[in-house]
């Protein structure tokens, strides 16, 4: 512990301050920019969103400053308190929250409204920072294991039950975090396969001749996945080019008897899929490596898995639970919904071509076209304004944040300061891979914030204490040791 | 320092490739967007959407009889896109749609004004002028070509087949700021339901508003429809609604209640279906409609005798002597007395020392022709009986035990008819007596004499004319009632099961058919009340009251008929109308005659005259807040 006078100023990040300075001004302009009417002129102007903003702005260097002022230490300390202040203030938010555009996660207090959802990313950050950087801690132990899932999984539940699903899902960015710190690559990688497989079995839907497109699809996928961690822990390399001209040969086989014979596709590719699984159990004995084994339990679990996607979701599922999920995958598209809003969007985007329209000039944005266009969906108006060179520029920006952020990380000398530095990166990156994902059409309609772009005073503040925390972590790590 | 059973090197390059391959992937689909793909382009430079609202035509009402009561009609609203107005010819388009300059000036400074009109952009259509009729429409067509920027978008109007039932159906309006607040399905322009069925049913009537987009070019004209319509969607029709009302006999009361104030309802006991409700002084549902709504709101929102008042279900008032029925009930099932108790009478209350009085009558009386001669002391002495009565302990444990009986016959809290604004009324419990007979030292005192106005509907007893009637209902039905409502069908879709389910009293049926037989004694008995109401081939059961209020007394009957199977309860209020017998006795018996018969008999020709001609000078204060 050291309390030797530091100047913060001179240790201070400023790569990250400066992307920081420079994202939240833009956000006020494009801000600006979206809500931009004739008749609205000033854009400090305090009944304008682009005013309101610049309070915000302004109440969040306030916030940042006072927290680099904070001996660096005290967050790890008060870590828990704050962990436990956040969930009981989403408790109580369930309980009292006015009911907003179908959400009840708003905490009313005067005339400020705060989301306590937003908050609980930096606490629960700071929470697991705490908890793992603890000595010889053991990612794989059960009872750690069990741990991380239940401090991760109880803001979820609780902004959950406040029909904020966008905000829970961010959480879902701890488990690259978990990932850094020991957790099986297996874990990440069945996690995506599993969310990848529901997305692709639930939204393609459709008949190609007697083949239900979404499952072959998946099958398809399955069976490339073989293939891919065949190679990776290949012993004979004779081994998976026979199987991969078996395969291909069988493919196109299918394909041709199924121009004048139609058969569902399906069958071939859940054949290949047994075929494959035999051929594998069969170098498991002849070698001994585990390997093998672990390709076809993920082959079955695969499988079994898509079936019982099917399952869940015509028999369990009540049918508005059904409608939401569908609207969300952007297969039910109604003119207010999901598949109208993202048309929208690209259009405004695609609208603005190399150099944009200008500032100001955005025609698309501003007639109301784009819903939500000065909150999730912010970006539009920057591809419409500013073209391609502006998206591409908010692009390299966060891309360069966040991978400055992973280094940062890194460089730390303690376990709560890496960890806390990984948390941001991750939460930003996953903001980011959502928000921007969505409104260029790629991602599924959620609703969540473009980081330090996107109108608002919860997420504007919550965003700045996350990344300020981490400053003024960094800029005294090497104090102790 | 740590102990890494895994290569945290590589695990943070995964990482960074993770990060890189996602910047990777979107800055291709970037560049696919934006520079190789010419559609998403020629999209927003050469054409925009116009999103056009299309709205469902409102459900139409028929009566019992399957007459149509209100239906719609076509009418046009002006839109105007405030940044394509260039040019605009001010005088020529105020001649067009008939308005002045300076109405004109007016209407774009509303449109503008932020904080009324929140959703205001100058690229989206506002409403500018609503409801044109089809003549103002025809003539505003021809010109529309000059004046850039404004549109017509179809919507309908209400159009009312007579000038009755305005209570009944209510009226539509525009949506003020705090319903779009409510509901974000109502946008600034859309019409809802303010009173009556229109508010009761609006979820069923509006039906749901659909979608239209359009392709403009960069001139406003309209290209055609965006991707073939596929984004569209369909309105859907309001559903239509079969009231339980008989327009006939609806007219009919209406007009017997000219130029008096108070209400007629009629209910069949059986369904709880509301035959009539006639709020009196009323106005023509008509005069609500269209561009003259605002004018002819304003004049009847000031009249200070409230014709937009509801009476038959938003007024309350003491029942008087038609609360007595409610008591003998109570007094018979709590055994406090028999059928054959009789008690004096000296013109007034023996005990109250002649309070509350009496008129001339046969005395001792037995119930039933207590009843039927509405003895003002047979009431308070069974009420002093029951409160006094040793089994309850205290008068407290009475009276909240008589409260009990009032609620489970329909008193004190709204029954739930299908109409808005119900009131409640008022039945005071034990809480209500001690907190209101607190002496100086804060201690509660108050006695069987200090309430004894109750017993006849008076003091602070407040009843709604539907709940007198609810009360006909179960007499007639014998102990039960089913909710009275006056939505007899909604297309395809089941009524609320509150309205096909009986209620019962928990009073014994033989008590009910004791009070019956009074109310028949009042009709034909000796020294009977509301010998007026006396049909001489229908057997009419009733029950006058006359309730005293800062005004003159009201005028009240209740009944049903036939004794024996009853198809009708009955009950009329005419404030400041004097005696029962005075107005609503011949009144409730000419209605009786029009529902059972169809018309009226030539000897009863007269009744009607008298009716229909006389005038009651009525207090504008007498409506109680409960």
């Amino acid at each position: 512990m050291s309390y030797r006078k530091i100047n913060i100023w001179t240790r201070l990040d400023w790569t990250t301050l400066i992307i920081y300075f420079v994202l939240i001004i833009a956000g006020w302009f494009s801000i600006y920019a979206a809500t931009y009417d004739l008749e609205n002129k000033s854009m400090v102007d305090l009944s304008g969103r682009a005013g309101m903003q610049m309070i915000w702005i302004l109440t969040s260097l306030a916030i940042g400053f006072s927290l680099l002022m904070i001996e660096s230490n005290w967050y790890e300390i008060f870590a828990s308190w704050i962990y436990l202040i956040i969930i009981i203030l989403l408790v109580i938010t369930i309980f009292v929250a006015p009911d907003i555009k179908g959400s009840r996660s708003w905490l009313v207090m005067g005339p400020v409204r705060l989301q306590p959802a937003e908050f609980a990313k930096f606490a629960t950050a700071l929470m697991i920072a705490k908890v793992m950087s603890v000595y010889k801690f053991d990612i794989m132990n059960f009872r750690n294991m069990t741990l991380m899932l239940g401090l991760i999984g109880l803001p979820i539940v609780l902004i959950l039950l406040q029909k904020e699903t966008g905000s829970a899902l961010v959480f879902m960015a701890f488990f690259f975090v978990l990932y850094r710190e020991g957790m099986p690559g297996g874990i990440l990688f069945a996690g995506f396969a599993a969310v990848l497989f529901f997305v692709l079995a639930i939204r393609f839907d459709t008949m190609w001749g007697l083949t239900p497109v979404g499952h072959f699809l998946v099958l398809s996928i399955i069976v490339l996945c073989i293939f891919g961690l065949l190679y990776s822990s290949r012993k004979r390399n004779e081994n998976v080019k026979f199987l991969l001209y078996a395969c291909l040969g069988v493919i196109a086989l299918a394909g041709i008897v199924s121009l004048f014979v139609p058969f569902n596709l399906v069958w071939v590719a859940l054949g290949f899929i047994m075929v494959a699984s035999g051929y594998l159990f069969f170098l498991f004995f002849k070698y001994r490596t585990t390997a093998y084994l672990w390709i076809v339990v993920f082959a079955v679990l695969s499988v079994g898995f898509l079936y019982s996607i099917d399952y869940v979701f015509d028999r369990v599922l009540e049918p508005h639970q059904k409608i939401r999920i569908e609207v969300a995958l952007g297969i039910v598209d109604d003119p207010s919904g999901a598949g109208y809003n993202v048309n929208q969007s690209k259009i405004a985007i695609g609208s603005g071509g190399f150099f944009g329209k200008g500032y100001l000039n955005g025609t698309q944005t501003k007639l109301k076209y784009v819903p939500e266009q000065d909150t999730d969906f912010i970006f539009c108006t920057i591809g419409e304004e500013r073209g391609f060179i502006g998206t591409i520029t908010v692009l390299i920006l966060f891309a360069v944040l966040i991978l400055h952020l992973i280094l940062m990380a890194e460089r730390q000398h303690s376990a709560f300061n890496r960890i806390y530095g990984y948390a941001v990166a991750c939460i930003l990156f996953f903001h980011f891979l959502v928000n921007i994902g969505m409104v260029i059409g790629i991602m599924p309609v959620i609703g969540i914030p473009l980081p330090f772009f996107s109108y608002g005073g919860s997420s504007l503040w919550a965003f700045t204490i996350l990344l300020f925390i981490f400053l003024r972590l960094d800029a005294s790590r090497s104090d102790r040791l | 320092m740590e102990r890494k059973n895994f290569d945290t090197e590589s695990r943070k390059n995964v990482l960074i490739c993770i990060v890189c391959i996602v910047v990777v992937i979107y800055l291709i689909q970037l560049f696919r967007l934006q520079i190789i793909d010419p559609d998403y382009k020629d999209w927003a430079d050469s054409n925009a959407f116009l999103k056009q609202t299309r709205f469902p035509s409102r459900g139409v009402m028929y009566d019992r009889n399957g007459k149509l009561m209100v239906y719609n009609q076509p009418s046009y609203d002006v839109m105007v896109v405030v940044r394509e107005v260039q040019s605009l010819d001010t005088a020529a388009f105020c001649k067009a749609v008939g308005i002045t300059q300076a109405k004109f000036r007016h209407r774009m400074a509303e449109i503008k004004n932020r904080w009324n009109n929140p959703g205001y952009s100058s690229y989206t259509p506002q409403v500018f002028l609503t409801q044109l009729g089809n003549k103002e429409y025809g003539i505003l067509q021809e010109s529309l070509y000059k004046f850039h920027g404004f549109y017509i978008q179809n919507r309908t109007a209400r159009e009312y087949s007579s000038p009755y039932a305005a209570h009944v159906v209510g009226y539509v309006a525009e949506a003020d700021k705090k319903n779009i607040a409510e509901d974000p399905y109502y946008k600034r322009g859309d019409y809802i339901g303010k009173t009556g069925v229109e508010k009761s049913y609006e979820p069923y009537l509006r039906g749901e508003k659909g979608v239209e987009i359009l392709l403009r070019d960069a001139h406003g004209r309209i290209k055609g429809k965006y991707e073939d319509g596929i984004y569209d969607v369909d309105p859907v029709s309001g559903k239509d609604l079969t009231l339980s009302i008989d327009m006939d006999l609806q007219a009919y009361g209406e007009e017997l209640m000219k130029n008096k104030s108070g209400s007629i309802l009629m209910i069949e006991p059986k369904t709880g279906e509301i035959l009539c409700m006639v709020s009196s002084p009323t106005y023509d549902p008509a005069s609500l409609v269209g561009r003259q709504f605002g004018e002819a709101f304003s004049v009847l929102a000031q009249d200070p005798y409230k014709p937009l008042l509801n009476r038959a279900m938003n007024g309350t008032y003491p029942p008087g002597s038609t609360f007595k029925p409610a008591q003998a009930l109570t007094f018979l099932q709590e055994n406090i007395i028999q059928p054959s108790t009789s008690y004096s009478c000296a013109h007034g209350w023996p005990l109250g020392n002649g309070h509350p009085g009496c008129h001339d009558h046969a005395v001792p009386l037995s119930l039933i022709p207590a009843i039927g001669n509405s003895c003002n002391s047979y009431f308070p002495y069974g009420l002093k009986a029951m409160m006094e009565n040793k089994k309850y302990g205290s008068i407290q444990v009475a009276v909240d035990k008589w409260r009990d009986y009032m609620v489970a016959q329909g008193f004190g809290y709204p029954l739930g008819v299908d109409m808005p604004g119900e009131k409640r009324g008022m039945i005071p419990n034990s809480q209500y007596y001690n907190t209101a007979y607190k002496d100086r030292n804060g201690i509660s005192r108050w006695n069987a004499f200090t309430i004894i106005s109750i017993a006849i509907g008076q003091g602070e007893i407040l009843l709604s004319p539907v709940q007198i009637c609810n009360l006909a209902v179960t007499i007639a039905n014998r102990g039960y009632f089913n909710t009275p409502h006056i939505v007899k069908e909604i297309k395809d879709t089941p009524l609320d099961t509150l309205y096909t389910r009986a209620r019962y009293t928990g009073i014994d049926p033989s008590h009910y058919e004791t009070i019956a037989a009074g109310m028949r004694w009042a009709v034909n008995g000796p020294g009977g009340t509301c010998h007026g109401a006396n049909i001489p081939d229908i057997a009419v059961c009733g029950k006058t009251g006359t309730a005293q209020n800062s005004g003159r007394d009201h005028s009240i009957f209740m009944g049903f008929a036939p004794y024996e199977d009853p198809q009708v309860s009955v009950m009329v209020f005419v404030e400041n109308g004097g005696f029962g017998a005075y107005f609503a006795v011949p009144i409730g018996r000419l209605m009786i005659e029009k529902y059972l018969k169809g018309e009226i008999p030539p000897a009863d020709k007269w009744i009607e005259n008298n009716m229909k001609n006389a005038s009651v000078p009525f207090n504008r204060n007498v409506i109680q807040k409960n």
